[in-house]
């Protein structure tokens, strides 16, 4: 990983994530080719954001990510299991078809992760169920 | 009246190629008058003396070349396209592959015939050298003919592949946010891979929240099929749309059951009806019957 020149290849690589709050919810934008040493620090960050804030939903916007690998797929699925630990839920927003393609075929189906289509759409889902929530039909997946 | 040979000595290639270009017009004549061109060239003789003429002239640059058992030598590359017309067209008319192959071997006796009166006076051995090298150039002949034939076949099947993975998946928008795919024919991995990407770049399109996957047309279920419904079901989830299956017939239900298959916690209905009506339920929009008072809604059917 060449962490000398950060944004030289184009896109910046490295470095944070913004997490911008928005009353209860917090919005996350992915953008372009995600370092794995950026999306771990995303998850810690996350975590601890939920925790000051004390918010209730995590939105995070896939719609710029073109490649997504078992990597990234993992710690998508790790936020959302830390952030129900801490009574929030995550929606994942705008995911390309081909992006989604590859995570089925790699087995990463996420379950436990809610999902939209677009981030108005999430935002009425989080507005909708409070967090004690009858959405039990897509916790169900956890097998 | 034919001029004997002047160089009786040259090698069986080189004479072949002096014999084709000296008597180019006569064997396009007798080819001419042979079943292969006739049926092909209907409309004149002398489009069938032209195309005869081509055809020599192929060989003699083949003969040229030097290449008597190369079907890919260079000088066949002009005269492919015609041949493989000539052996489409009989194909067509209902020739098989061996009546084909027969009426193109048809054309090397009237030449040989030509070739040996050219040569009355060589020794034996050059002549049966000759006459060798020629039926090995009209072999290869043959050979080019049936290549080019086949090649044709198996392009047209590839298209027609590639029409019917078309035609049998298209993505139908039902309602607002509502898109149905009605699969038809059996699911292999290519089509259910086609499936997939349409319908997932349908619902981006339409930003549906709801896709119903309709397997009415589908005749078998097996443990593939359903792994691949799966798949469809779980992109669709992640891009945030929820996948119903709908069309499972009874004894398709009763197989799946059988096989021990569990398609999880995917939504499934009998018909496509009941999938409607259950959307359009989540969805909160009732269908109202007109007659019924104003207020009765009978589309939403309950879960």
């Amino acid at each position: 990983m060449s962490q000398a020149f950060p944004g030289a290849h184009g896109a910046p690589v490295t470095g944070h994530v913004p997490v911008l709050r928005l009353g209860e919810v917090l919005l996350v934008t992915l953008q372009g080719d995600l370092h794995d040493s950026t999306a771990q620090q995303l998850q810690e960050d996350l975590a601890e954001t939920i925790v000051h804030s004390g918010a209730t939903g995590v939105v995070i916007d896939v719609s710029g990510v073109e490649i997504v690998d078992s990597f990234l797929g993992r710690i998508l699925a790790e936020i959302a299991g830390q952030t129900g630990l801490l009574a929030a839920r995550t929606v994942l927003v705008g995911m390309r078809p081909a992006v989604a393609i590859t995570l089925v075929e790699l087995g990463l189906t996420l379950p436990g992760v809610h999902t939209a289509l677009s981030t108005e759409v999430a935002m009425e889902l989080l507005r909708q169920q409070a967090p004690s929530s009858r959405f039990g039909g897509l916790r169900q997946e956890r097998l | 009246m034919p001029e004997q040979a002047e160089s009786t000595a040259g090698s069986p290639t080189l004479e072949i190629k002096d014999f084709l270009r000296r008597r180019r017009e006569q064997i396009a004549q007798r080819w001419a008058d042979e079943p292969l061109f006739r049926a092909v060239f209907t409309v004149s003789r002398d489009e069938a003396v032209e195309a005869g003429k081509a055809v020599v002239d192929a060989l003699a640059q083949v003969a040229d070349a030097a290449r008597l058992e190369d079907p890919d030598a260079a000088g066949f590359t002009e005269v492919r396209e015609q041949l493989a017309r000539m052996g489409t067209a009989r194909s067509r008319a209902g020739l098989s592959t061996a009546q084909v192959s027969g009426e193109l071997a048809a054309l090397r006796p009237p030449v040989e015939n030509l070739l040996l009166a050219d040569l009355p006076d060589a020794p034996a051995e050059h002549t049966r050298a000759c006459v060798t090298a020629l039926s090995v150039l009209m072999g290869t002949l043959r050979v080019v003919v049936m290549q080019t034939a086949l090649s044709e076949g198996q392009a047209l099947i590839d298209r027609q592949r590639l029409q019917l993975l078309e035609v049998a998946t298209p993505v139908i928008k039902l309602w607002d946010g509502i898109v149905a795919v009605p699969l038809i024919g059996t699911l292999d991995s290519a089509r259910s891979q086609v499936v997939m990407e349409t319908l997932l770049e349908s619902i981006v399109e339409q930003q549906a929240r709801y896709a119903i996957l309709d397997i009415t047309g589908v005749p078998t279920v097996d443990s593939l099929v359903a792994q691949h419904l799966m798949k469809t079901v779980a992109a669709a989830r992640l891009m945030g749309a929820e996948c119903i299956v709908s069309g499972i017939r009874p004894a398709i239900a009763q197989t799946m059951v059988h096989l021990g298959l569990d398609l999880g916690t995917v939504v499934t209905r009998a018909s496509l009806a009941d999938a409607l009506g259950y959307v359009l339920h989540q969805l909160g929009v009732g269908i109202v019957t007109p007659g019924a008072n104003g207020t009765g809604t009978s589309g939403a059917v309950a879960r």
